[in-house]
């Protein structure tokens, strides 16, 4: 059993490997002879371009930068949604009279604030951040709001025929249901903080890869702009593995 | 001189309506029940009837739309805190373990850690599932979830018993086997219960009297007595000729039912 899960697992990550060297293998191959390398790059071009980075110390610079927004954006995002979301699912009538303005808020193309934010406080950290809660807060608001709404309820009344208190409920039943839409959410906003951190800069700002791809852009670098895309990929990467670990130590029981 | 006893859960001409946005159906209509202090009754009945409602409003969780339900003579209105339910789907915390599946109702009446442990501990020693307290739900068959949610409602230890079909999704052995423990603790602990059944034979071999209800709306049908004398075994006892008897008239009233429902 354990020996078939192995090889499984085995057969899994070669695939994936193998098929990972192709596709950089087919890039670098056809860059400067199918293609012109000025256009497309090459990733022996790109790996060079991230040592010189590192030597000249810019790639921390940058890289910190965004994952600072992201990540405080994230948490600040995922925090306020989710008890958004658990809040308006208890209020009774109230939430039906917010529930559509909610909603038309979500269907605003939210990237198109970042001016306004921009013009309400500079383009610091502040804005920025903003930004990315902008983009999380809704994903952690709906999924905290049906995860509230999807609790068994034979579990809520066992719990009242317990005389359990409102706090004993919560600790008990109600954020324990919730955490695997909570954890849902987490993963899905991995994606969506780092395009609003990536946005924020692209507007304005004098670090972070976003800032580095518009500068790179502009000097028709772009061996620096996939080096860009490459770097925010890896940064998703490395979150969602975390959100992958949280997961695993949370959800131990199922 | 003889004494009118106190009845530990009395209903009156309850009745009970589901009103939704375009129905409103009438899950009990008139339904007059007791149950005496230390006195096991079961309810029988088809599958839509009302049973689970009944224990809903014994258990203060469901308010109706007339008549009433008392424990020790005093009107329910909310949950008392004095039953203990047993629900059909065992209602199990899937994010705890057995431990503290069991602890939560010593934890939620503040009894110190330490306490809590032990009893806890007690109980599934008595139930047989000491070696499994590390142990998700999810790891464990139908029959110990179910010795689970018995333990929890054991360490609970309220003054009337409410089980919904508590043992309904077992299979006929595990089911035997479940019964016949729960039987000899209950014997021991001899506190009211009223559990809900859909099989006579389990409702005969656990019970002092056995009510059927009919369905749509419910009402209670026929009541019986079940004189046989206890510590009964629970399962050698089906072969002993009152029970077969009983079992007969139990299925012909229910069978009738059914009879004019179809037509
Ligand atoms: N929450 C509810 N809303 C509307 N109708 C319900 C609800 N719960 C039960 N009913 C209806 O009430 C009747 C009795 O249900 P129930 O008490 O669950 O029966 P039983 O437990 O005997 O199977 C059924 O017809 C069922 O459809
Ligand atoms: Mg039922």
């Amino acid at each position: 059993m354990a020996e078939a899960n192995r090889y499984r697992s085995l057969q899994v990550w070669g695939g994936r490997i193998v098929l990972g060297a192709v596709i950089l293998g087919l890039w670098e191959l056809t860059s400067g002879t199918l293609f012109n390398s000025f256009w497309i790059s090459k990733p022996s071009l790109i790996i060079e371009r991230i040592f010189e980075m590192v030597e000249r110390g810019t790639l921390w610079f940058h890289v910190s930068a965004t994952l600072q927004v992201a990540v405080v954006g994230l948490v600040i995002g995922m925090i306020a949604g989710t008890l958004i979301g658990i809040g308006l699912a208890y209020s009774g009538i109230f939430e039906r009279w917010v529930y559509p303005y909610i909603m038309a808020l979500y269907s605003l193309p939210r990237v198109s604030l970042a001016p306004l934010f921009i013009v309400w406080f500079g383009i610091g950290m502040t804005s920025k951040v903003l930004m990315v809660v902008a983009m999380v807060i809704f994903v952690a608001f709906y999924n905290a709001f049906e995860g509230i709404r999807n609790i068994d309820r034979d579990l809520l009344d066992m719990m009242k025929t317990y005389k359990a208190s409102r706090l004993q409920k919560l600790s008990w039943v109600i954020f324990p249901s919730i955490t695997v839409w909570v954890l849902t959410s987490l993963r899905l906003n991995i994606g969506m903080a780092l395009i609003g951190a990536v946005i924020a800069e692209l507007v304005g700002a004098s670090r972070g890869l976003g800032y580095y791809i518009t500068y790179s852009s502009g000097m028709l670098d772009t061996t620096g702009i996939f080096t860009g895309l490459f770097l925010i990929m890896m940064i998703a990467v490395i979150m969602e593995q975390v959100v992958v670990q949280l997961e695993r130590r949370l959800l131990k029981y199922r | 001189m003889m004494m009118k006893r106190q009845e530990k859960l009395q209903i009156d001409q309850l009745t009970v309506r589901y009103t939704t946005r375009e129905t409103s159906t009438t899950a009990l209509e008139g339904v007059d029940l007791h149950v005496g202090e230390g006195e096991f009754v079961s309810v029988v009945g088809p599958s839509g009837c009302g049973k689970s409602t009944l224990l809903k409003v014994a258990s203060g969780l469901l308010k109706p739309a007339a008549g009433e339900a008392r424990l020790d003579g005093r009107v329910i209105n909310g949950v008392t805190g004095e039953v203990g339910m047993v629900f059909q789907n065992d209602a199990l915390l899937p994010w705890k373990t057995v431990f503290d599946n069991v602890r939560l109702p010593l934890a939620v009446k503040g009894l110190s850690r330490s306490d809590q442990a032990t009893e806890v501990r007690r109980l599934l020693a008595m139930v047989g599932l000491s070696e499994f307290e590390d142990f998700y739900p999810k790891q464990l068959s139908g029959g110990m979830k179910k010795r689970v949610a018995l333990a929890r409602t054991f360490a609970y230890d309220p003054d009337l018993y409410l089980m919904d079909e508590p043992f309904g999704p077992l299979d006929a052995q595990t089911r035997v086997k479940i019964g016949e423990e729960f039987l000899k603790i209950w014997e021991k602990v001899g506190k009211s219960v009223l559990f809900i059944t859909h099989d006579i034979e389990e409702a005969i071999a656990l019970s002092d009297r056995v009510v059927v209800m009919s369905s749509r709306p419910g009402r209670i049908k026929a009541e019986f007595e079940v004189n046989l004398e206890r510590p009964r075994p629970f399962y050698e006892i089906r072969f002993d000729s009152r029970f077969k008897e009983l079992q007969r008239q139990i299925w012909n009233c229910m069978a009738e039912d059914e009879q004019k429902g179809g037509v």
